[in-house]
């Protein structure tokens, strides 16, 4: 329990960091590139590093990769979708985190599962 | 285009946006690292990778640009979808760079100590993700 509450604090710090940061930086499409920046990694590698090994960490790096590939398609959807269709940005980005799950998904069945 | 750092942005954001983004990051983090438990690093390393804050995110950033824009009379829907949807393609590069931080740590690792492998990643982080909004720009 004290190990997720760590977690947590980590987590919600890393975040805010650079949100702050994604704010500060201009032109806004360059401060974009901090929505997408490792905070969920930065915030538990140490953590699953003692607790699990190197091991255990590289092998989440390599589906880190293709989560990450899922993360540039469900961007681009968005971008897309909120250019050309008009839509709000809260629905949409929700809407279409389907995106990611069904790219990352794929991308398990066809490379990381075996 | 040159990067340019607007402090003046951040009086946007109100404490209790800032705290959502805390919480919101607290607990995807805690989820995240929940799923790894459960079913194991295949698995859980895809959800270092999962945009769990982006939606919030994205909404601020159009919520902003249309309070700017209602300060001068102005609706400024258009323009709010216009600019999360620029926010949406930079995350996309950012997304890139995300990769690039994930290979690091599958190759760096297993022979390497954390610490160095952590400052590689994130220099790759930044290096790739700055390339891909370069050439974005560029084209």
């Amino acid at each position: 329990m004290i190990e997720l509450l760590l977690r947590f604090l980590i987590g919600g710090a890393v975040v805010s960091l650079f949100a702050v940061l994604g704010d500060t930086v201009k032109p806004e499409s360059l401060g974009g590139i901090f929505a997408a920046a490792p905070t969920i990694a930065l915030a538990t590698v140490a953590l699953t590093l003692h607790e699990r090994g190197t091991g255990y960490v590289a092998l989440e790096g390599r589906s880190m990769m293709a989560g990450a590939a899922a993360f540039f398609v469900y961007a681009c959807a968005v971008s897309w979708v909120m250019m050309r269709r008009r839509t709000r940005a809260l629905p949409t980005a929700t809407a279409l985190l389907m995106v990611w799950a069904g790219m990352a998904a794929t991308l398990w069945a066809v490379w990381l599962r075996g | 285009m040159r990067l340019r750092l607007r402090f003046d942005s951040l009086r946007a954001t109100t404490p209790l946006e800032y705290a959502r983004h805390f919480v919101a990051g607290g607990l995807v983090t805690v989820a995240a690292s929940l799923i790894a438990q459960r079913y194991g690093p295949v698995i859980g390393g895809l959800f270092l990778a999962f945009p769990g804050i982006f939606p919030p995110s994205i909404s601020l950033v159009a919520k902003h640009k249309r309070e700017r824009e209602a300060a001068q009379g102005f609706v400024g829907v258009r323009s709010a979808l216009a600019e999360a949807s620029v926010e949406a393609a930079g995350a996309s590069a950012g997304a890139a760079g995300l990769g690039a931080f994930g290979l690091v740590l599958w190759k760096g690792l297993p022979g390497h100590p954390l610490a160095p492998v952590l400052l590689v990643a994130g220099a790759a982080w930044a290096m790739v993700s700055y390339a891909m909004w370069w050439l974005r720009e560029k084209l």
